[in-house]
């Protein structure tokens, strides 16, 4: 199927970045406001769905050639992973910690290990959504 | 506001229980997925009642918070839901594929090949 | 520090994902795969004596006491089902390779094994009731998925009846949970224990633990058995082995966790109202194995009617009764595995579903005969398999309970167990052999080292109860006693 929608592909453009801008911002948000990994993984992948559903499928996985399958066992991997590192620490299952650096550019900044778990999650959701909308869509 | 909140999950049951007890497939999943959002209200009514503290989120100049444990329970809950509601859809649509309805009392007697 | 307690569940998950790369190596997955259960059965082994010197052990995650945070929990009766679980799993994977086939291993098939024992033995050890639901979950997801795998249309319209009951009870358990959390305002299961303890068990309380008995009846089959003979009869041989010898049982798990932490202060009406369905189980459990002639049926309705004798040790609630229980919980889960397995290579060898159809199997597979002949005897209970000793510890306690109602209906229902398996065998393995010597199928070796496995284990069960007796003893002196459980979780 041929789509030629002018209007909604450009709109797409401009607004996929606003939606990417958002999850990253939801992402970053989360661990002491509202926002997460989880959110932030449903918000990143409704930008994919976006650009899935205005241009052609073929054309976004050229673009974009990553198996979503793979990513979300990633994900999962590296969530789970950071429960074992505790162990490495001879704290319990799960633990986390959290400092404050001083980085170049961003000031004092709070870096936590629930940002690799949230990662984590995050890579699940968008992997695991796009796996969904793409295997009910691939097959019409 | 709780009253409001049980009536509302009352209303859902409603919903969800005529539509797990239509024929078509895909409604009987949508009534699955209805269904579980009237368990998160419940959840939500329960515990130390809705408006009872202030927003349980970490910041200057706010009271004692509400119970965030329900909250949790609840996104859990609404994470499992999804997972459950995407994999049944995948199901319908094999089931559909495969045998060409999604109408239940069509899905009957079908012994082994 | 416990952090390996939290390994039965986490090692699988781990491993369920590595798998997903390794989707080309099939042989990689197979040997990855049976390897982690042995080495859950391993730590489940260390474990299980670390309790005995010191006590019921817990985890806490990320260092929140109880009961705020969620936590595991291993006393014996848990890590016993842990121990259990993983050997018939390893035994099941042993078939497995033999028979699912590359095309259905190479979707997912092992990691989905592992993701359904993760959830498995996280019920097992959680002591926490919303990580119950959601290590129930977890499992549920897997099986959904192990039951659809194949694609046949039975499987999937056999499915989707299974996804849309366990859905609606798993919503009554989020209901239930709603429920009990309004009420008592925790979760934790020791201090959920101690908080009913206190204000007494109101009969608000009692109204919710019915919705948990309704729960747990869907999950394992206790009186609304009415999905199970369906769904446990489509998918493959080595996953339904699984689900027969595994699923049922996490659900009685969970009943009995409830109903001896939680709700046991009005045994006058739950206990007799699971001794009512347990009883009632039984009759149409042993109705069933008698009615049918396929033999999925036929094994099927035999896990109902097991579902119904362990609970009546629960439903009697007398130390002795529910170390029996314990004892044919541990039985029945390796039985079962070996019972769908031997139905299953009997339905591959023959090509057909009823017993009347096959006939003189164990003059074409004489070793094949003899194990179904065992197996037929330990579920009946003859002395020395495994079968004997739970069924006279849940008897002894019947009688010093007095409720030898219960007690007559689980001694007849192992007469029908007896019954419906004598037909199997009098109609498939004796007579005249239909099978030609052109047309028999070789039986591999990968399928009868499985079922040898199984058998050794039942007999060994059977002769090594008494070393076991230590464990099951201090499992059921837990149970009956959940003070030791609540200060194992709530004093340090």
């Amino acid at each position: 199927m041929k789509i030629n929608n002018v209007i909604l592909q450009t709109v797409a453009k401009i607004v996929a970045f606003i939606i990417l801008t958002l999850a990253v911002y939801l992402f970053l948000s989360g661990h002491n406001s509202p926002g997460g990994g989880f959110i932030g993984g449903l918000v990143l992948a409704s930008a994919l769905v976006l650009l899935f559903v205005v241009y052609d499928i073929e054309k976004v996985k050229n673009a974009i050639p990553v198996d979503f399958k793979k990513l979300a066992a990633f994900g999962a991997f590296l969530s789970v992973g950071t429960g074992f590192g505790s162990l490495l620490f001879g704290a319990p299952f799960l633990s986390q910690s959290f400092a404050y650096f001083d980085l170049p550019f961003f000031g004092k900044t709070e870096l936590t290990t629930v940002t690799i778990f949230e990662a984590g999650v995050a890579l699940v959701v968008v992997g695991v959504v796009v796996t969904i909308i793409l295997s009910i869509s691939e097959d019409v | 506001m709780e009253t409001l909140i049980t009536i509302l999950a009352g209303v859902l049951v409603t919903v969800a229980t005529y539509l797990i007890l239509s024929k078509s497939l895909i409604r009987v999943i949508l009534g699955t997925a209805i269904l579980s959002h009237a368990a998160h209200l419940l959840i939500m009514s329960m515990g130390s009642g809705l408006k009872n503290g202030s927003v349980p989120i970490l910041d200057e100049g706010i009271g004692p918070p509400v119970d965030a444990l329900p909250q949790a329970l609840i996104l859990t809950s609404i994470v499992i839901s999804f997972a459950v509601t995407a994999l049944s859809l995948v199901l319908a649509y094999r089931t559909y594929q495969e045998t060409g309805t999604d109408k239940l009392d069509e899905l009957r007697g079908i012994k082994h090949e | 520090m416990n952090n390996i307690l939290v390994m039965p569940m986490v090692i699988p998950v781990m491993v369920g994902i590595l798998l997903i790369f390794l989707r080309p190596y099939i042989k990689a997955q197979r040997w990855i795969s049976f390897s982690t259960m042995i080495v859950n059965a391993g730590i489940a082994v260390y474990l299980l004596n670390r309790i005995q010197t010191e006590g019921v052990l817990r985890l806490d995650f990320g260092g929140w006491e109880p009961p705020f945070g969620i936590l595991f929990v291993a006393d014996s009766f848990s890590i016993i089902l842990v121990l259990t679980t993983s050997i018939v799993t390893a035994i099941c994977l042993l078939y497995a390779f033999s028979s699912v086939g590359k095309e259905h291993e190479n979707m997912f098939f092992y990691s989905f094994i592992n993701f359904l024992i993760a959830g498995i033995n996280g019920s097992f050890l959680t002591g926490d009731l919303f990580n119950l639901y959601v290590c129930f979950e977890i499992m549920l997801l897997a099986s959904y998925v192990l039951v659809a795998l194949g694609g046949k249309k039975r499987q999937l319209s056999e499915s989707i009846k299974y996804v849309v009951i366990n859905i609606v009870s798993s919503w009554i358990f989020l209901i239930a949970i709603a429920y009990l959390y309004g009420t008592v305002g925790t979760l934790n299961l020791a201090h959920l224990s101690e908080r009913i303890a206190e204000s007494g068990q109101t009969p608000l309380l009692t109204v919710i633990s019915i919705v948990f008995l309704t729960v747990f009846a869907l999950k394992s089959g206790l009186l609304l058995y009415f999905w199970l003979p369906g769904s446990y009869s489509v998918p493959s041989t080595a996953v339904a082995a699984l689900f027969g010898a595994l699923l049922t049982k996490v659900g009685i798990y969970a009943m009995i966790r409830v109903f001896t932490l939680l709700f046991y202060h009005e045994q006058s009406i739950t206990h007799t109202l699971i001794g009512i369905l347990a009883g009632l189980t039984l009759i149409g459990g042993s109705i069933g194995a008698v009615a049918y002639k396929d033999i999925r049926q036929i094994i099927a309705y035999n896990v109902v009617i097991a579902v119904g004798f362990i609970l009546v040790g629960l439903a009697v609630a007398t130390p002795i009764a529910m170390e029996g229980s314990i004892y044919y919980l541990i039985h029945d889960m390796i039985v079962k595995a070996l019972l769908f397995l031997l139905a299953g290579t009997m339905i591959t060898v023959t090509g057909e579903y009823r017993i009347d159809y096959m006939s003189g199997l164990i003059r074409n597979y004489p070793l094949f005969g003899w194990i179904f002949f065992i197996v037929m005897l330990s579920l009946a209970g003859v002395p020395p398999l495994s079968g004997f000793i739970g069924k006279v510890l849940v008897g002894h306690g019947a009688i010093e309970a007095g409720s030898y109602i219960l007690l007559a209906l689980a001694f007849i229902s192992s007469i029908f167990v007896l019954y419906s398996l004598l037909r199997v065998f009098l109609n498939s393995f004796w007579g005249e052999t239909i099978i030609s010597k052109e047309d028999k199928v070789p039986m591999k070796n990968g399928w009868l080292i499985p079922c040898v496995l199984l058998t050794i284990g039942t007999i060994v069960l059977g002769l090594g109860a008494e070393p076991l007796a230590v464990y099951v003893e201090d499992a059921a002196n837990t149970l009956m006693n959940p003070q030791i459980y609540i200060d194992a979780v709530l004093k340090d």
